[in-house]
């Protein structure tokens, strides 16, 4: 079957909905499923399409939705803040997470992770500052080693590794964990 | 003049202003290392409280709440020997401005402008000063909930972030800040996240503007990914031969990094460039350079109407021929100091005339003819 808006390449995709009594069906080529947003295929190389899902926590991951990629939090969405520039809250970065870190690499010399001080408060909501004599600079070196770890891991596309080294870093300074819940 | 601070609040407010107006201000203090090009050094840490939206889309009532929340901090934290608090809503435009002037706050923190041109000047929005050096200004309800920034004299980001960060822990000890390990410091804008830390310092670059070596100059920084602006920060011209460099990444590289490349690597280059510019007028072009900065002198000390532009033009070469010591009995704190007493708001107090509106471009004049002829010889 050809596609119904080229008519040149075979269908791939292949959409029916029922409205109102009636079958409406269309079937698109690759190319124009992707122009007119339907595409499912990752563009990019396999290893980046991975490298990113496993950066993004799956907490920040998008949820299959009609609905244009927004903020649950203070209802900005994603649109909006390209237009503005300016984010609606906090929550905006988990929310946005999977499409802003290309734009944060391009703005900071391809980085998307922090590298420096970290809050006390969020040092001491960690699991390692339960310990009865906290260290902040060991909680520090950690983090910072961890981060490492995490770029060595992406590099060698070791992903399930990464993935893991990612949940590490987030238990640890991430408030309100399941275990620390307890507390 | 009230007392000091006490555990109730801050003892000034916005009537102290027109006593910060007579006084030297930090960032033309043309004291410090390398204070021949390096006019200062301004460290600023963008912070945010957890829990709230970000300006764009905070409420009036969740901007005063922020306001208050951080006000009772900044009083708690006790950041400086004594502070001036200045609720910026219910300050005059001639106030906002003195303040701008003295680069204790910005300038779309004065008209309470966002960049997406959202707010106003009765949005609620306040700056705290450190006193008595105004080293310290924590603005309030800015783009970001809160932005420490300290200035100080010469090239010395080191000591100025020392003093930002205690200032940062110390508001840090009452308040939550947005913060994510993986993004670091959330600020409202994304060219901002992670560090939130900005490092900036405020160069005079007379001689390469005249020998036309500046273009290459700003391309070269702009190929290391800094930002090159003017006199007051953002969208402001170069005016005086004053050109402000900062890093524009904020994020993957920690404080001390972006700390130490432009301490260590950018600055003392520029620095560098500079002096060898200088030193090429010197020699050369010797009597040309003599010729324009003699016209300069000559101008200042004779016009009876001076534009602030002009005038700022004028006194950049003035302090040229100090540095090369072509003009000996002009004192460089005097010339550092008019910088600042030209500007419209500074002028305008300090040349106040009963309630009668001032022809500024004659006042400008006649302040600049009495001070320059003032000098000893």
């Amino acid at each position: 079957m050809l596609c119904d808006r080229c008519g040149k390449r075979e269908a791939t995709h292949h959409d029916l909905v029922v409205s109102g009594g009636q079958v409406h069906e269309t079937h698109l080529c690759e190319e124009c499923a992707r122009d007119l947003g339907a595409s499912t295929q990752p563009t990019g190389s396999v290893s980046e399409w991975l490298a990113q899902f496993v950066l993004t926590p799956p907490t920040e991951r998008p949820k299959r939705s009609d609905a244009p990629l927004h903020c649950e939090h203070c209802g900005l969405t994603f649109a909006q803040f390209k237009k503005g520039g300016l984010m609606g809250c906090p929550a905006c970065y988990e929310a946005f997470a999977s499409k802003l870190v290309p734009l944060l690499e391009r703005a900071h010399e391809g980085a998307s992770q922090h590298c420096g001080k970290v809050p006390r408060r969020a040092l001491s909501r960690s699991r390692l500052a339960r310990d009865p004599e906290p260290e902040v600079e060991s909680l520090a070196d950690r983090i910072e080693a961890l981060r490492h770890e995490l770029a060595e891991a992406v590099r060698s596309e070791a992903y399930e590794k990464a993935a893991s080294i990612r949940d590490q870093l987030y238990g640890l300074t991430r408030p309100g964990t399941p275990d620390e819940d307890d507390t | 003049m009230r007392p000091g601070p006490d555990e109730s609040g801050p003892a000034w407010d916005k009537s102290h202003l027109p006593v910060l107006c007579a006084k030297r201000t930090e960032w033309l203090r043309g004291g410090g290392e390398s204070c021949d090009v390096v006019m200062s050094s301004r460290v600023r840490l963008a912070r945010n409280l957890a829990g709230f939206p970000f300006m764009p889309k905070a409420e009036r009532a969740d901007r005063e709440q922020i306001l208050e929340l951080c006000r009772r901090q900044i009083v708690a934290a006790r950041l400086a020997p004594q502070h001036m608090w200045v609720d910026l809503h219910s300050a005059s435009k001639a106030e906002r401005s003195l303040l701008v002037e003295r680069q204790l706050i910005s300038r779309p923190h004065a008209t309470g402008k966002l960049s997406s041109g959202k707010g106003g000047a009765g949005e609620p929005r306040a700056v705290a000063v450190g006193l008595p050096d105004e080293q310290l200004a924590v603005s309030v309800n800015e783009e970001d909930h809160i932005r420490i920034q300290v200035i100080r004299t010469g090239l010395d980001l080191a000591e100025a972030y020392r003093r930002a960060d205690k200032a940062d822990d110390a508001l840090e000890s009452g308040l939550e800040f947005a913060f994510s390990p993986v993004f670091g410091y959330l600020t409202a804008c994304p060219t901002n996240v992670g560090t939130g830390a900005r490092f900036s310092v405020m160069l005079h670059l007379p001689a390469l503007k005249m020998t036309g070596e500046i273009e290459k100059v700003k391309n070269a920084a702009d190929d290391m990914g800094l930002a090159v602006r003017g006199f007051y920060g953002e969208g402001s011209d170069a005016a005086g031969d004053f050109f402000q460099l900062s890093n524009q990444i904020t994020l993957g590289k920690s404080e001390q990094r972006l700390l130490e490349i432009m301490q260590d690597e950018i600055v003392p280059m520029v620095v560098e460039y500079e002096r060898r510019a200088r030193d090429a007028l010197l020699g050369r072009r010797r009597r040309a350079t003599e010729d324009t900065i003699f016209r300069a002198l000559g101008v200042l000390e004779n016009a009876r109407l001076l534009s602030v532009e002009e005038a700022m033009n004028l006194l950049s070469r003035v302090r040229l021929g100090v540095t090369l010591r072509l003009l000996t009995d002009i004192d460089p704190d005097t010339v550092c100091h008019l910088f600042l007493l030209v500007q419209n708001a500074h002028l305008e107090r300090t040349c106040e005339r009963g309630t009668e509106p001032i022809d500024r471009n004659a006042v400008r004049a006649d302040l600049l003819r009495s001070r320059l002829h003032a000098r000893p010889g």
